[in-house]
């Protein structure tokens, strides 16, 4: 066997590994079930059931039936197939804002309370300032210029507001755990700061980070579709945010046979954000040796 | 006579998620008027857990599940018990009047045991007044007295914050504390460690002083042997949540019988005399939620044979006052001997 | 100097503690050669700790040199600087804590190995890592690879932080109350493994702990070095140091000590100190700070001039001006 097959024997070990890890956890193989689906259903799905094109005038408003699981919207059209394709934004800046954010505030912060001194205090005036900034209004204003209906955007925008209190908590986390034996014998066996960070560090942290990030998705979630509820931020397609943007206009909450044009894509959300909480308590168990109940 | 204190077949478990640990198993003995006996263990022996035990300040996922327990109070000059409390009746109310006036109990790592933020005075003040004791000048006086009897300078001390006292200091207060309102049964864990030399020193000069000047038995748990040969008239071994052997305090260290003690024994340099042959007992504790068959401490018992591993072995005679948990105790120590000699 | 393999000379270390400054370790000089034992004894805030650290590399000394394997260590060149930083290792109290979490044991092992160069290929790293766990007793090998340090006990844990130190081969190692926290039964299997360690491999130890009776026992064939705020008091071979005590804190700390003997340790006579305050770094007594507790106070003279550490020709060391005086002439000229 090669140096390669090796390498991909060993990654297909360690993810079979981790994913029995994972699985250990009732509530975290739920999670992980969920948030795949979610991911699976909203980019897979559009290609089996594309948007529906034109509205049906005749089924406007409808509840639950047979043809719709979920109703008919105002325009006529199937909440489903909405609710299929208007995932992709959402999940899509959740999962961009979170890898961003967490990314930047784990290497500022890290690397700040490494380093320590003068670096540390800078970045994290810098960060001081950061944190003051409001950033909803921000959003609002900037809405008004950048194009935020761009999902890569959008992501880059909140990621950018986002990681300082990560990066800030990231650095208490570091400063504590550097004076743990274990990173003094690290260092005193010679073996570099790369190897401290990403290797003794990092690994300590993960659960925290993870669910930081976690965090981070969540309230990105929260600030999208609050921008698109409130009309700021314009949408040419409609997703989840937008769902529900239009049902209150066109004023579902007067009308109980249209209440799942709000709810399937609040629910929608909900459940997205349940499977990511799920699977955070799975991943605690994947970086935290001590949590697995029996080895 | 009576004993003060007499514990029969007590046994307590701790729900964990891995299963039911057994933290005491079957113990019985006793504690006389005026005696200082000293439970020895180490990690995992179940030592505090039975101290806890005696006080009922175990945790909610602690049970006693069988056994009694049995406090007398004696008074002045006479030889017949005053008050016979059964421990483990008591209701609320009782347990807080047991507690403290009748039993108290210093805890491991006591030395963060007061509150921060009061004075001193008023950590006594509060306790009395939470048991309807003393109050105002009288109060002051017996504190200042009891003070006095740990060594301390009641001018110096009286007013202080507990930052302000040293760790062997706060150790003493928390003594005089325990000894306001006259209990006859007093409960130390692991007094002495984290403490230095010549702390350590004072507190046990302080111990013994107080054990002349005041009627109470005292029990101290450690994991110190030389603690148990400065201050105890009877040592009894904990391993795995049993006595394994009890004696007073020469015959334990100098005529053991049991395995464990003699390991135990051999395992702890002195100052004194030439540098001895000492030897580790191998192996680890047991695992309290999964025990091995038969005798507990058989997985590393140099003796250990068929019957060890089936029989659990209860505590015998040896003499009058002695008692050990083994089956091969007429031979332990003279087998061992020639073990080590190999 | 050339037989020795870590000196400290005129070594100080200072601490600002709420802006004011404290001598945790004040003017020590030590020399330990290649394959001897040396225990630092003494009571918490002695200094004994700093100083295992300042040898260790972890802490600089604010003044005084330090020299590894006769070269001053802030004159080494990069390669030297990584061979006296890999050549010191040091083991810690807490079992519990000198290990990471999230680690196994194979990979706590193995990263030194790797990272170095070590070894090289998995196989080749396996190997050595088995061999490293046999060689501090830790037998079988194989049970423990996998596991967690939360699986294994507070001495097994300490078992493998020493051989993880040996992977990069030191000449020195400073153990700072390395058996502290392990049960009192195993203590002594660790201190044997550690000496077995020793001899197979011509280590040095610095043997940090405040229990007398421990240190007599594993520096026995090598020397004491008892501390008191931050200076060393008295250094002397660990028979003679247990046997005739010449400084009066070491008589009275030797004195002070119980003894596992019911007999022995009522009957031994406390020697009392002139005072029960503990005095505070941050308010040393002037001359010798042991003065104000010393039985053997003389006067002014121990008011007012620290006594130096002076050696004598039966190899002991002592830093108190009455029992100078009185040994005056078999003060070593140097």
């Amino acid at each position: 066997m090669n140096a390669l097959q090796e390498a991909l024997a060993g990654t297909w070990r360690e993810s079979v590994k981790t994913f029995r890890l994972l699985s250990r956890n009732k509530m975290g193989l739920f999670g992980f079930c969920l948030v795949t689906f979610i991911v699976a259903m909203s980019f897979i799905g559009p290609l089996i059931w594309p948007a529906e094109a034109s509205a049906n005038v005749a089924d406007i408003n409808q509840g639950v039936s047979a043809r719709h699981w979920l109703g008919t919207d105002f325009q006529g059209q199937d909440n489903l197939r909405k609710i299929i394709n208007g995932g992709k934004d959402i999940v899509m800046v959740a999962f961009l804002t979170g890898i961003l954010a967490t990314c930047l505030g784990v290497v500022v912060g890290s690397l700040s309370a490494f380093i320590g001194g003068n670096v540390d205090s800078l970045l994290m005036e810098l960060v001081n300032i950061w944190l003051t900034i409001p950033k909803f209004p921000l959003l609002a204003v900037l809405a008004t210029v950048i194009k935020l209906s761009d999902p890569v955007t959008f992501s880059i925008l909140m990621a950018a507001l986002d990681w300082p209190s990560l990066a800030r908590q990231v650095r208490s986390q570091v400063l504590s755990l550097k004076r743990r034996d274990y990173i003094e014998a690290a260092t005193m066996l010679d073996l570099g700061t790369p190897h401290i960070i990403y290797r003794e560090l990092l690994p300590n942290m993960m659960s925290f980070i993870l669910i930081s990030m976690i965090g981070i998705m969540i309230f990105a979630i929260y600030q999208q579709t609050s921008l698109v509820f409130l009309g700021i931020v314009p949408y040419a397609s409609a997703n989840w945010g937008v769902m529900i943007n239009a049902a209150e206009r066109r004023g579902v909450l007067f009308n109980p046979q249209a209440m799942w044009s709000i709810l399937a894509p609040m629910g929608a959300i909900v459940l997205f954000q349940l499977g990511l909480v799920s699977f955070a308590r799975s991943l605690e168990e994947v970086f935290n040796p001590r949590l697995r109940t029996s080895v | 006579m009576q004993p003060t204190l007499s514990v029969q077949n007590l046994s307590i478990e701790y729900r964990a998620r891995r299963g039911q640990v057994q933290a005491i198993r079957n113990v019985t003995f006793d504690v006389q008027r005026g005696e200082a006996m000293a439970l020895i263990g180490e990690s995992g022996s179940g030592k505090t857990t039975l101290g806890l035990g005696v006080v009922r300040l175990l945790p909610s996922a602690a049970t006693i599940s069988q056994g009694s327990l049995v406090y007398r109070r004696f008074a002045d000059g006479s030889g017949s018990p005053a008050r016979e409390i059964d421990v483990l009746k008591l209701k609320t109310n009782q347990l807080r009047e047991f507690r403290w006036q009748e039993c108290a109990m210093v805890f491991q790592s006591a030395l963060n045991a007061l509150n921060p933020v009061l004075r001193i005075s008023e950590q006594f003040a509060d306790t009395a007044r939470a048991h309807n004791y003393l109050r105002g000048r009288e109060l002051e006086e017996r504190c200042q007295h009891l003070l006095r009897l740990v060594r301390l300078d009641p001018e110096r001390v009286w007013k202080s914050f507990p930052h302000e006292l040293s760790g062997g200091m706060r150790q003493r207060v928390l003594i005089a504390l325990s000894l306001l309102l006259e209990p006859q049964l007093l409960i130390l864990d692991e007094p002495t460690t984290a403490l230095d030399i010549l702390t350590q020193r004072n507190i046990m000069d302080v111990l013994k002083e107080l054990r002349t000047q005041l009627d109470f038995a005292l029990i101290f748990i450690s994991h110190d042997l030389s603690l148990a040969a400065e201050l105890a008239d009877r040592v009894a071994t904990v391993y795995a949540g049993k006595i394994v052997e009890i004696a007073d305090v020469e015959t334990i260290f100098m005529a053991q019988t049991h395995p464990y003690t003699i390991g135990l024994i051999n395992a702890v340099p002195t100052l004194v005399g030439a540098k001895e042959d000492l030897t580790s007992i191998p192996g680890s504790p047991p695992d309290l939620i999964d025990l091995p068959t038969g005798c507990k401490f058989h997985p590393r018992c140099p003796l250990a044979e068929a019957r060890c591993r089936e029989y659990e072995p209860e505590l015998e005679e040896v003499s009058s006052g002695h008692q050990v948990a083994c089956w091969n105790w007429r031979t332990a120590r003279e087998s061992i001997q020639a073990f080590e000699v190999e | 100097m050339p037989d020795s393999i870590i000196t400290l000379e005129h070594v100080t270390r200072t601490f600002l503690v709420k802006r004011s400054p404290i001598k945790a370790v004040d003017d020590v000089s030590l020399s330990i050669r290649a394959g001897e034992i040396v225990c630092l004894v003494g009571e918490s805030g002695c200094g004994k700790t700093t100083t295992g650290k300042m040898i260790a590399g972890t802490l600089p000394p604010s003044s005084g040199t330090i020299f590894y394997g006769g070269q001053d260590i802030t004159q080494l060149s990069r390669d030297q600087f990584k061979r006296y930083r890999l050549g010191v290792q040091m083991i810690h109290q807490d079992p519990y804590a000198s290990l990471n979490p999230a680690h196994t044991i194979q990979d706590i092992i193995a990263a030194p190995l790797v990272h170095h160069g070590l070894t090289r290929g998995e196989a080749a790293t396996r190997k050595r890592v088995r061999e490293l766990l046999e060689l501090v007793d830790l037998t079988p090998p194989d049970d423990l690879l996998d596991k967690f340090p939360h699986q294994l006990s507070g001495g097994q844990r300490q078992r493998v932080s020493i051989a993880r130190v040996l992977t990069v081969n030191p000449s020195f190692i400073v153990a700072d109350e390395a058996v502290s926290m392990v049960d009192v039964s195993i203590r002594i299997s660790l201190l044997k493994t550690l000496t077995k360690l020793k001899e197979q491999m011509g280590l040095s130890v610095l043997f940090i702990t405040h229990d007398l009776a421990l240190a007599k026992y594993f520096a026995w064939e090598g020397r004491i070095g008892v501390m008191y705020l931050g200076r060393m008091v008295e250094l002397a071979p660990a028979r003679q140091l247990v046997e005739s005590p010449q400084h009066p804190y070491t008589q009275v700390l030797l004195s002070a000590i119980p003894e596992a003997d019911p007999q022995a340790t009522r009957r031994k006579k406390h020697i009392q100190l002139r005072s029960m305050d503990v005095p505070s770094l941050l308010r040393l007594p002037t001359g010798c700070s042991f003065h104000p507790r010393c039985p053997r106070f003389e006067g002014e003279s121990c008011q007012q001039a620290v006594p130096q550490l002076v050696e004598f020709s039966d190899g002991s060391a002592v830093a108190c001006h009455p029992v100078q005086r009185e040994r005056l002439a078999d003060r070593v000229r140097r």
